[in-house]
């Protein structure tokens, strides 16, 4: 973009002036996109959402400037599009990586091996939850649960599925991520930029060929029962267990991460304000220890 | 070879397979997941697709709404309330446009059914909106989705493209004079928007908060008109009902509780994946066709319906999961989301992780859930690291009674859920927690790789 020299945002510690606006070019283009989506809407407003996933789409994050656009186009005030901003957690408020790495560390995904997951990944990264890595490729955060949980530990990439994850398997992806290879998710196609993904989620389709097509039909895990029912698996037998991922691994890693995966010390639940607590207490068994029956 | 799940309780007398999965499970929005290319609209048409829309059409839309208030659908988004007699409540004639809106922000902790139904056959619901909306006499639909599933966005998009490319959208769809929009619209994340009203305010561009109720949507919605909304598995059941008939629906499940739906197995089990079964399948036959919990361990915990349900233990293995059988066992029959943790787990961790996700997620407009919950973490907090008093537990099941019932949405109520129940059954263990030496469990040994038997043993 080419912002002019007096479009510079300096704070005096006074109110902020108004955002500078798009250069005209980017302008005129995001208005087009803009009246494109507003057009689709009985009210005008519903647009709001979208408008700003575009915006996003455009600098990889909310600007004032982003929010100065929304608020021209549907005829609000910048605070109404603030306060809408504010509210959703997809809108990011700073500039951001463009890969945003999502681990999962709702229960059942935290206790499944998001929670290792997550601390592996902010010690190898050397960031902390939604901070970015140094060469802006890696934004690390923890999400919340992102319907998946039949394929846990979870990790979203820009928001494509990357399933039954282990401390190296995502390792191993954020250092692809990182070296410019192509990624491939579970579920999902070959990821492009935060900012691309950001305009699929504005209302507009991935023209990429093969996209909607990439990784085929249903999940492994959401074909089991239908395969039971087909007598395709035979019933009450542990004879398949829904591997790792391992596409993108290479061939000597183990299959699944229980050779050198470290869980954390300890155990943070409170994972956005860590606390020691105590390790595993022999003395004070919490379950049956033993298998019944054997 | 064979493992028996070790689901623990007491052993079914006679399990020997008497009821096999062929007869237990009923795929029936699931029945072609493994076709190639099992979302296009091709092969859905291969399998009887828009089959149930030529029957809807052909019917006065007064018909398609009593055949399927007729046919017992409950609506799948958790609250199970009778679909068709919402369609019945929109006004007919009063001259506003009227509105469907799809929810299919599915975010409750544990729900996994929409976003792998939309993934492999969206035009199952399509075609469900599609009806509805000549039953409800719609010009426009909405799908609200979830913005955090990318590879579901996309389907969508291409499913609405080729469904106008086909004459199943716009104008005059199959010269039945019905024209119908369906625009597809990304959330943008915020777990609160999955309550009806609160989606709706989203949907008008505004923070995602609910709204008083009534006027109820039926009344004023979208744009303050007529407005129904319904889950993306419940419109989604709709075509098959159409296609295959009312009676065939009741036929299986119970009287109340008719019809097929999702069930979702996730956790320690040994094969957790997508169950789709007739209304009133226990726990344990599931286990028991899937190969019990993973090998060597026992179940400790579930929900009948994500985190918002109260949670079950090994007592509850035998409750019929229906409407009527979850809700006389104490809890609610929600999503199906049948999250199952077994001995490993720490009780005090999850519910400690599941509060804080309703701290997050809580909208603040009313004062009993904003502060409860953030309340709720600090002390539960607290107590998951041993520097919790005894009288903590009295003041964590105080708050969870001031949240429950007394909030603006059911937000609240299912913030409470997870407090309640578990200091039900596990009160021993909040004990357990407040000698000061903090939590007795291992973390280590619940994840997917803690176990390595439980993996790699069977086959190794």
């Amino acid at each position: 973009m080419n912002a002019t020299e007096a479009n510079h945002d300096v704070q005096l510690g006074m109110p902020a002036l108004p955002a500078p606006d798009y250069p005209a070019d980017v302008r005129a283009r995001l208005e087009a996109d803009a009246k494109e989506v507003i057009a689709r809407y009985p009210g005008a407003r519903s647009a709001l959402l979208p408008l700003l996933h575009l915006v996003q789409a455009e600098e990889g994050h909310v600007t004032r400037t982003g929010i100065r656009f929304c608020a021209e186009l549907l005829d609000l005030t910048t605070a109404e599009v603030t306060a809408v901003s504010t509210f959703y957690s997809m809108y990011r408020r700073k500039a951001s990586g463009d890969y945003q790495v999502g681990v999962c560390t709702n229960t059942l995904c935290a206790v499944m091996g998001g929670d290792a997951i997550f601390e592996d990944l902010k010690e190898y990264l050397g960031v902390g939850n939604g901070e970015t890595t140094e060469d802006g490729a890696v934004t690390l955060e923890h999400i919340e649960c992102n319907a998946a949980c039949d394929f846990a530990p979870v990790v979203m990439v820009n928001w494509e599925f990357f399933d039954n994850q282990t401390p190296q398997s995502a390792r191993q992806l954020v250092d692809d991520l990182r070296a410019g290879r192509t990624v491939e998710p579970t579920r999902g196609a070959p990821l492009c930029t935060f900012r691309q993904t950001a305009r699929m989620l504005a209302g507009f389709p991935d023209e990429r060929p093969g996209a909607v097509q990439a990784t085929g039909g249903a999940g492994p895990a959401s074909l089991i029962g239908l395969r039971l029912a087909k007598g395709e698996v035979a019933p009450g037998r542990v004879d398949h267990v829904i591997a790792p991922r391992t596409a993108q691994a290479p061939a000597d890693e183990p299959p699944s991460g229980h050779a050198d995966a470290q869980a954390p010390p300890g155990h943070p639940s409170s994972h956005d304000a860590p606390h020691e607590t105590s390790a595993s207490d022999d003395d004070h068994p919490a379950g049956p220890a033993a298998e019944e029956g054997e | 070879m064979t493992v028996a799940a070790e689901h623990g309780g007491a052993s079914r007398p006679g399990a020997g397979g008497e009821a096999s999965p062929e007869k237990l499970l009923a795929p029936v929005l699931s029945a072609f997941w493994d076709q190639p290319e099992s979302w296009t609209l091709e092969t859905y048409r291969r399998h009887e697709g828009y089959e149930g829309l030529r029957k809807a059409l052909a019917m006065p839309p007064d018909d398609v709404i009593a055949y399927v208030k007729d046919s017992g659908l409950r609506g799948r988004g958790g609250a199970g309330f009778p679909t068709g007699m919402k369609w019945q409540f929109i006004p007919q004639g009063d001259g506003k446009p009227h509105y469907l809106v799809v929810n299919a922000d599915e975010s409750e902790p544990g729900t996994c059914k929409d976003i792998p139904l939309l993934f492999a056959n969206p035009h199952s619901l399509i075609e469900g909106i599609v009806i509805a909306c000549h039953a409800i006499r719609s010009r426009h639909a909405f799908i609200y989705l979830r913005g955090e599933v990318v590879p579901v966005l996309r389907r969508l998009h291409e499913a609405v493209r080729e469904a106008y490319a086909a004459g199943f959208l716009g104008k005059n769809i199959l010269g039945s004079g019905l024209d119908l929009d369906v625009i597809v619209h990304a959330g943008a994340g915020a777990y609160i928007c999955g309550e009806e009203t609160a989606l709706l305010d989203s949907l008008e561009g505004r923070r995602g908060q609910p709204r008083l109720r009534p006027p109820f949507p039926a009344v004023a919605g979208l744009y303050a008109c007529p407005t129904v909304v319904n889950n993306v598995e419940s419109i989604a059941s709709v075509p098959a009902i159409l296609h295959k008939g009312k009676d065939w629906f009741r036929s299986m499940g119970s009287e109340k509780s008719p019809g097929f739906t999702l069930y979702s197995l996730s956790g320690h089990v040994a094969r957790p994946g997508q169950y789709e079964a007739p209304m009133g399948i226990t726990l344990r036959q599931l286990l028991d066709m899937s190969g019990g919990m993973r090998r060597g361990h026992r179940l400790k915990f579930w929900t009948p319906g994500g985190s918002s349900t109260p949670m079950f233990t090994d007592e509850h293995l035998d409750v019929p999961l229906d409407y009527e059988g979850v809700g006389a066992a104490g809890s609610m029959l929600g999503t199906k989301a049948l999250q199952c943790f077994d001995e490993t787990t720490c009780v005090v961790r999850a519910v400690t992780r599941w509060t804080e996700f309703y701290a997050h997620e809580s909208c603040g407009k009313c004062t009993p859930c904003r502060e409860g919950t953030y309340w709720l973490v600090q002390l539960l907090r607290d107590i998951e690291e041993g520097r919790g008093r005894p009288e903590d537990l009295d003041k964590i099941d105080d708050i969870a009674d001031n949240i429950n019932g007394k909030s603006f949405c059911a937000l609240g109520d299912g913030a409470a859920s997870p407090i309640f129940s578990s200091l039900k059954y596990f009160r021993e263990e909040y004990e357990q927690h407040l000698t000061g030496k903090g939590c007795p469990f291992d973390p280590a040994k619940s994840t997917l790789w803690g176990d390595n038997d439980a993996h790699l043993g069977v086959n190794a």
